[in-house]
């Protein structure tokens, strides 16, 4: 429907399209002019403002972060935590989604309540240490995948996603001999493909960013991931954290160059995956939205 | 197996034994959804209620070579220090500074943004901008604490222009305490603004695109459409995020806060997910440590409730 628009409209419109415009760049930008960075030399580095061009392409300060072991490893680490990860969490959240979606199952609102309830209160950050050490999961690599294995507010979308499936598929399957085993995975569970790939990524997402877990359990640095050996490399080096020491395994401190290449590291996987998680994460979060 | 007593209950009942189905006829035939249940049931369990159980330390003196349960009981003792302590109205200011700030900046933002986004007619430039504006969301505080540091440390891109316009020194963004809520409030609203109009625009797609020709042909420029049509679509998805954030009120995000604090903000920086962190973990006073993060997290549940009774007293549907 065309109607004549006014002048203020028109401004409005201007602003509008120009402003979004300017916010969408400043959410891409840094990472093209770290980007830009890690292929520079330092003397660019340190003279030129913002650029996304690198004068001349040198792999100087990838070259550096691998001279030692430190990184190499702490990535293979954030990969195996991630994949194992997201896997275990898939397990727990579709095993317990699954029964918690049928409404006759007894107990069924003692336990959402119970679920629900710690979307509001917690044991906390001690509390959960201490479950944790007496477990004897220190140094272990379940301490980084176990505790995050359920995020009650990915498991209830799950559970709503389950709920809104016809049941008179399921019923067939039964009706067919079916027990309730073999319903949720032949039937429920390739019904739940794009369900189990939005989160599975979320889950992956998360296992990657996640850095409080192996700075509270992870006290051998030698089984640190990622993203704690990237703040000891950027932050601490840095000079603006407290007890500021590098790796003694590097043999010169990190250049400038050489940080903003350990940020791509931390970087590239997220942005690689985006394109596949932007595809599936706003029906995945709508599914959820439906309150019950 | 099931097939056989749901064949076998139907006997009974066509053989004349009628008979209410008891539970454990009900639990035999999905005995497979009980056995699913297993496995998440024992991680809430064990990663989530034990650790509620083991806030009663805050009630004790922990010992790790007594235990648990060997630990004295010393009622109140931990929360009346910290109650006296000096750190606590420094604690409570500056967590209750940095959210009212995130409250004022940083929850309007995602409204405006979808308001704004809502006004877009070429489908394929929204889309662009949407795209766009969700990445920083999947990205780490690490990442964006790196960041952070490499733009606006002293010789950084920012510092860069500034000087070339003209200042003598470079603005010490990172290590003047002045700057440090300025650059968390900028930092949330950067990473979350984007990803949070999702659930905005959702809301606004559900409006009947017949209410706005309806208002054009009533002489409704695009101010009204907005007040009358616009507004009252996401009201209600307003209310319910204003109750979630006021129950965290107490809650600044440690990742953020921890990696951005440093010894020369730290007056400005500390806050009580910081607070336990250090006391806790690294100086050991578990006890102590704990009573902190018990009483936040009372404040926390206290606030949910009363924001969502609050919603339920003006109409709304609250949460709970």
């Amino acid at each position: 429907m065309k109607y004549k628009r006014s002048f203020l409209s028109r401004l409005f419109d201007a602003f509008n399209y120009t402003f979004l415009g300017a916010f969408a760049c400043t959410a891409i930008l840094p990472f093209l002019y770290v980007l830009a960075c890690s292929f520079s030399s330092e003397k660019e580095i340190l003279e030129r403002p913002f650029y996304i061009i690198p004068r001349n392409i040198q792999l100087t300060a990838y070259k550096y972060i691998f001279s030692s072991p430190t990184l190499p490893r702490a990535f293979m680490i954030s990969v195996f935590v991630t994949i194992a990860g997201s896997a275990t969490a898939m397990f727990f959240t579709l095993t317990l989604a699954y029964p918690l979606s049928k409404k006759y199952l007894l107990g069924r609102n003692i336990l959402l309540a119970l679920i629900s309830f710690t979307l509001v209160f917690g044991g906390g950050m001690i509390p959960t240490f201490l479950v944790i050490k007496s477990l004897g999961f220190i140094n272990k690599f379940w301490a980084l995948i176990l505790p995050g294995a359920i995020s009650t507010w990915n498991l209830l979308v799950v559970k709503n996603f389950f709920q809104e499936l016809p049941q008179e598929l399921e019923d067939s399957a039964r009706v067919d001999g079916c027990n309730a085993l073999g319903t949720f995975l032949r039937i429920v569970l390739p019904l739940s493909m794009p369900v189990i790939a939005t989160f599975t990524l979320f889950y992956a997402v998360g296992y990657w960013n996640d850095y409080r877990s192996s700075l509270l359990y992870m006290t051998d640095n030698k089984k640190w991931p990622l993203q704690l050996v990237l703040r000891q490399i950027v932050l601490m080096a840095a000079g603006n954290i407290d007890g500021a020491t590098f790796d003694e395994a590097y043999t010169q401190p990190p250049l400038e160059g050489s940080k903003n290449a350990v940020i791509v590291f931390g970087t590239a996987p997220i942005l690689l995956v985006y394109p596949f998680l932007q595809k599936h994460f706003v029906k995945g979060i709508m599914i959820g939205a439906i309150k019950g | 197996m099931n097939g056989v007593s749901l064949q076998a209950a139907g006997g009974k009942t066509a053989a004349g034994k009628v008979k209410k189905t008891s539970k454990l006829t009900l639990i035999r035939k999905d005995i497979w959804l009980y056995i699913l249940l297993i496995p998440g049931v024992i991680h809430y369990i064990v990663f989530k209620y034990m650790p509620m159980w083991g806030l009663l330390i805050a009630f004790k003196d922990y010992n790790a070579y007594l235990g648990f349960f060997n630990s004295p009981w010393v009622g109140f003792k931990h929360f009346a220090e910290f109650f006296s302590n000096p750190d606590f109205k420094r604690l409570l200011s500056n967590t209750l500074q940095i959210s009212f700030y995130n409250l004022v900046f940083g929850f309007p933002a995602p409204i405006i943004m979808a308001l704004m986004l809502n006004e877009i007619r070429k489908e394929w430039y929204k889309r662009a901008v949407q795209t766009l504006v969700y990445i920083p969301h999947f990205i780490s505080w690490v990442i964006i604490a790196s960041l952070t540091y490499t733009i606006f440390n002293s010789q950084g891109v920012v510092n860069k222009y500034l000087l070339q316009m003209g200042r003598e020194a470079s603005v010490p963004f990172l290590t003047d305490s002045r700057y440090f809520r300025a650059m968390i409030i900028g930092q949330t609203i950067w990473k979350e603004t984007g990803f949070g109009t999702i659930i905005y625009l959702a809301a606004l797609s559900n409006v009947d695109p017949q209410l706005y020709e309806a208002a054009i042909i009533d002489g409704a420029n695009r101010f009204r459409q907005l007040w009358h049509i616009t507004l009252p679509a996401i009201r209600s998805t307003v209310v319910t995020l204003l109750i979630l954030r006021l129950g965290h009120i107490l809650d600044n995000g440690f990742d953020q806060i921890f990696l951005m604090s440093n010894s020369l903000n730290r007056k400005v920086s500390e806050v009580f997910d910081t607070y336990v962190y250090i006391i806790g973990i690294t100086k050991g006073a578990f006890s102590y440590s704990t009573a902190v993060g018990l009483f936040k997290g009372i404040i926390g549940i206290i606030l949910i409730y009363s924001a969502n009774w609050l919603a339920k007293k003006v109409g709304e549907s609250g949460i709970l």
